[in-house]
């Protein structure tokens, strides 16, 4: 389910930087909204392909751009940076697990802003930064932190409701059939 | 290890962000509202989701409860109907005695009501986006306000939606005046906590401005963005610059930038 799975994600995907847009409360209870583009990365990068994960970065970055000040692109490569490192190294990775997880959402999310911000202040902008930004970046990365796991369950459970059930051993054992008759 | 073939993704994703970065702004303002475009099904759910929630809420509210507002709304009504009538003729006084002056005539405002449908997604920008577009008659630069104060501008237009950018974003400045002592100076992002919501400063006072804490700052008119008169905030406090040569003041937006639902768009 290869190509069913990219959809999965880019509709996620699509969704999350609607509802980032959308809802106002962890931008006023927080004081940062959660991004939860790097989480998807992390999981498209230890479950899925490098085509899957272009996709996701360009496709993710344009939409969350276009909603936003941000010059159109900028946060493309900072996405596909992530996911490209984490996809080399993922092997060396405990993905099953979800603290890993958990821990690579958590760098994903601080790093993705951080990449983004410094394309921005190298393409001329002026992004409004000051010492609550460190607050807003450990708010991004607790928050990406939390939604990785939780988008590694959501895709598995999608992924065990596409797949085809498991064939079950039948409980019949031929060296307990009772012969009836004469032996 | 990664392959020769994810190398090549990755040339192609670098070339399609330096292409995108490259665009002239009013291409790269197209194509972003393109792509924003896609996500005008989900503002109409939202929408219709919201009316419905409103009137589900309507539903429920007791009828006592509702012949008390509309007896209060009434009231408001009422007084409302008579500061009209005298603002009408404060306003003809006023029409006449600047034609004996020989100014220019002045124009009422015009105003549509917008609803907020999102709000910028990245941290360290200040803009959101209403559900009125140029098929509404907005355009670019509209002043946007609520009956507070200013909020912002309009910064882009689609045909039913617009990009509005707030108070205290980097990209928007306003020339300001302090209604009492008729100090001019310009609004520009607050240099002690830039992302602080409510806070913005009033730069490029003179070194010997008289400007003090409580001071109202409204909209000067100059630069023919925003006319003049619109509440911005009160001063909070004022500093000296440049060795005694300029004046800063903080000022405390009028309008909650933080709460916004729906803001009056001021159309020509």
């Amino acid at each position: 389910m290869n190509w069913l799975e990219s959809i999965f994600i880019l509709a996620v995907a699509f969704v999350a930087v609607f509802l980032e847009a959308w809802l106002n409360l962890p931008g006023r209870w927080l004081g940062a909204q959660i991004d939860v583009l790097p989480a998807l990365m992390v999981y498209a990068s230890l479950r899925t392909g490098v085509v899957t994960m272009a996709l996701l970065a360009v496709c993710g970055g344009l939409w969350f751009d276009s909603l936003s000040l941000n010059p159109l692109g900028v946060s493309v490569l900072p996405l596909m940076v992530i996911g490209l490192v984490i996809y080399r190294n993922r092997d060396l990775l405990l993905r099953e697990q979800a603290h890993a997880q958990a821990i690579l959402g958590v760098v994903a999310s601080a790093l993705q802003p951080m990449g983004t911000l410094f394309i921005l202040l190298n393409t001329g902008a002026a992004p409004l930064l000051d010492w609550g930004t460190l607050w807003q970046l450990m708010v991004m990365a607790a928050g990406g932190g939390l939604a990785t796991p939780v988008c590694f369950a959501l895709f598995g459970r999608i992924h065990h409701a596409f797949e085809y059930p498991l064939s079950r051993q039948s409980s019949f054992r031929p060296d307990r059939e009772i012969k009836r008759g004469r032996a | 290890m990664l392959k020769k073939s994810h190398y090549l993704i990755l040339a192609v994703v670098v070339l399609l962000v330096v292409v995108l970065l490259k665009l002239p702004a009013q291409t790269a303002g197209k194509v972003k509202l393109a792509i924003s475009g896609l996500f005008l099904p989900l503002f109409g759910l939202t929408a219709s989701t919201h009316e419905w929630f409103s009137e589900a809420r309507e539903g429920l509210t007791p009828r006592r409860e509702l012949l008390r507002q509309i007896e209060r709304l009434r009231h408001q009504n009422e007084e409302q109907q008579i500061w009209l009538q005298q603002d009408a003729s404060l306003w003809s006084e006023n029409a006449r005695l600047r034609a004996g002056a020989g100014w220019s005539r002045q124009s009422r405002r015009n105003l549509k009501l917008a609803r907020v449908i999102a709000r910028d997604p990245a941290n360290w920008w200040h803009t959101l986006q209403i559900d009125l577009g140029a098929r509404d008659g907005i355009g670019p630069n509209f002043p946007v306000l609520t009956s507070d104060g200013l909020v912002g501008r309009v910064q882009a237009v689609a045909a039913t939606r617009s990009q509005v950018i707030l108070l205290g974003d980097p990209d928007l400045r306003v020339s300001a005046v302090v209604t009492n002592t008729g100090d001019t100076g310009i609004i520009t992002v607050s240099s002690s906590a830039p992302q602080e919501n409510g806070m913005i400063d009033l730069d490029y006072l003179s070194g010997n401005s008289p400007v003090s804490p409580g001071q109202g700052v409204v909209t000067w008119g100059a630069g023919g963005v925003f006319p003049a008169g619109i509440p911005i905030g009160r001063i909070v406090d004022t500093r000296t610059k440049d060795y005694g040569l300029s004046t800063e003041a903080r000022v405390k937006l009028s309008a909650d930038l933080s709460a916004l639902e729906e803001v009056w768009v001021e159309t020509p």
